[in-house]
């Protein structure tokens, strides 16, 4: 079990700077998030998109401002624990327990909440059947491409993870590649590369289909597609894949006993605590009169809270406000003193 | 102030003035309209916004920037008639557009 001053959950620009404030103030802190990189949307919706409005800041994109804000928090050692979700928060005396899917099992006072929309999860196919086939003979992503040595893979997406996917496994099985459309946002080297497969043979392309039916009983046995212009073919298939990318889900969050209205938790002005005690909502995810879904407004949300965590993390002390222009204290936590 | 029709997935059908200026995806949120998520906010990152247009409508509309297509294909259930409302921009022309929410947004 680990023990902490405080935890957060969402490693997007307002947890990341949130942890900044919470060590800054003599407070420890590990952060948790579902997906497998750290910088939440800014790094999976807009890493090449410019941002124009962070203060002194007068044009960013979101890959570089994650890359600033991780800069920004060397001087500290914080633990991530990345590709996991949080699946539940439960009261433990004055602390809060909280279980990842993973297993990995946290103890602490101070729970923030900079979940953003929700954490990021694949997109799935529409047919309700799909569920029954998941991490068997369906997969939203690859853990072990050796199992489709010699199948029948029929795949399923227009960008760079389908068409990589269909290229490489190409060498060693039957593959389909299906999509919506025409035209492919993949890289256009990528698609070349498959237009060439196409024409070898070694690619059985479909466009202007998607996915309609899944058919077999314990086992996968075929799928059906269905064109534009309501035309079907039935396809044998081992495996399907699907990639259609992320999409944010809020998850276990509405399980925790949070007041939540339309996806967005109800949070004071002064602590940024939700109705729970010890737990804090900023960013995105939280919500109060006149609440901008900006970046900026984040940065305050979290700096707030994290005072608010000293209270409660260190309940003996008084926090004291200091600058860190000229603090001892945080100098010597930022390493710029001995 | 042009009026849109949206007709949520359990075909109930509300017709609302939105400004111009606003998106169909504003009008739809600023109104509690159900299904429309708009998780990034308008910035055709999500694809959560997406609605089919009344066929008749689909000419008459501004055309799809390149990225809205490449959304799409990440949409649920995406049709020949599929837009992502945050990229329609209420105006005069749009006066009684009609636009069907689909059952999920992911």
């Amino acid at each position: 079990m680990n023990k902490v001053d405080a935890l957060i959950i969402g490693a997007g620009p307002t947890g990341l700077f949130t942890a900044h404030q919470l060590k800054l103030i003599g407070l420890n802190c590990e952060i948790i998030d579902n997906l497998d990189k750290i910088g939440g949307q800014c790094i999976e919706l807009y890493p090449d998109k410019p941002i124009y409005d962070i203060p002194a800041i007068p044009e960013c994109t979101g890959e570089e401002l994650t890359n600033n804000l991780i800069n920004q928090l060397k001087p500290f050692d914080i633990k991530f624990h990345l590709n996991q979700r949080v699946e539940e928060v439960k009261k433990d005396e004055d602390n809060w327990l909280v279980k990842t899917s993973k297993g990995n099992i946290f103890l602490t006072p101070n729970v923030i909440i900079a979940g953003g929309v929700g954490s990021f999860e694949p997109r799935k196919f529409s047919p309700k059947e799909c569920e029954k086939f998941e991490d068997k003979s369906l997969f939203y992503s690859i853990k072990d491409k050796k199992i489709f040595k010699g199948k029948i893979v029929s795949i399923f997406g227009g960008g760079d993870s389908a068409l990589d996917w269909a290229i490489e496994l190409s060498k060693d099985s039957k593959v389909n590649l299906i999509h919506r459309r025409d035209e492919f946002r993949g890289a256009k080297s990528t698609v070349d590369k498959v237009f060439k497969l196409v024409k070898s043979g070694k690619i059985n392309l479909f466009t202007k289909y998607q996915m309609t039916a899944v058919n077999g009983s314990e086992k996968l046995e075929s799928i059906v597609i269905s064109h534009d212009n309501e035309e079907t073919k039935n396809l044998k298939t081992d495996y399907v894949l699907g990639f259609f990318g992320l999409i944010m889900q809020l998850g276990p969050i509405a399980n925790w006993g949070l007041n939540i209205d339309k996806k967005r938790i109800e949070v004071d002005t002064e602590k940024f605590e939700t109705n729970q005690k010890g737990i804090y909502a900023v960013g995105d995810i939280c919500n109060y009169p006149g609440k901008l879904k900006l970046i900026l407004s984040g940065f305050h949300e979290g700096a707030l809270a994290a005072r608010a965590c000293f209270k409660l993390a260190r309940p003996n002390e008084k926090y004291r406000f200091e600058f860190t222009t000229t603090s001892t204290n945080i100098l010597k936590r930022l390493g710029k003193k001995d | 102030m042009p009026k849109i029709t949206y007709i949520t997935s359990d075909k109930q059908s509300r017709t609302i003035e939105v400004q111009n200026g606003l998106t169909v995806m504003e009008g739809a949120v600023q109104n509690d309209i159900p299904g429309i998520d708009a998780d990034c906010g308008g910035g055709m990152a999500c694809a959560t916004c997406h609605v089919y247009v009344k066929e008749d409508w689909l000419d008459k509309l501004p055309k799809k920037e390149d990225g809205e297509e490449d959304m799409l294909d990440m949409a649920f259930e995406p049709k020949k008639n599929s837009r992502l409302s945050c990229q329609l921009l209420v105006s005069d022309e749009l006066d009684g557009l009609i636009v069907s929410i689909p059952t999920k947004q992911g």
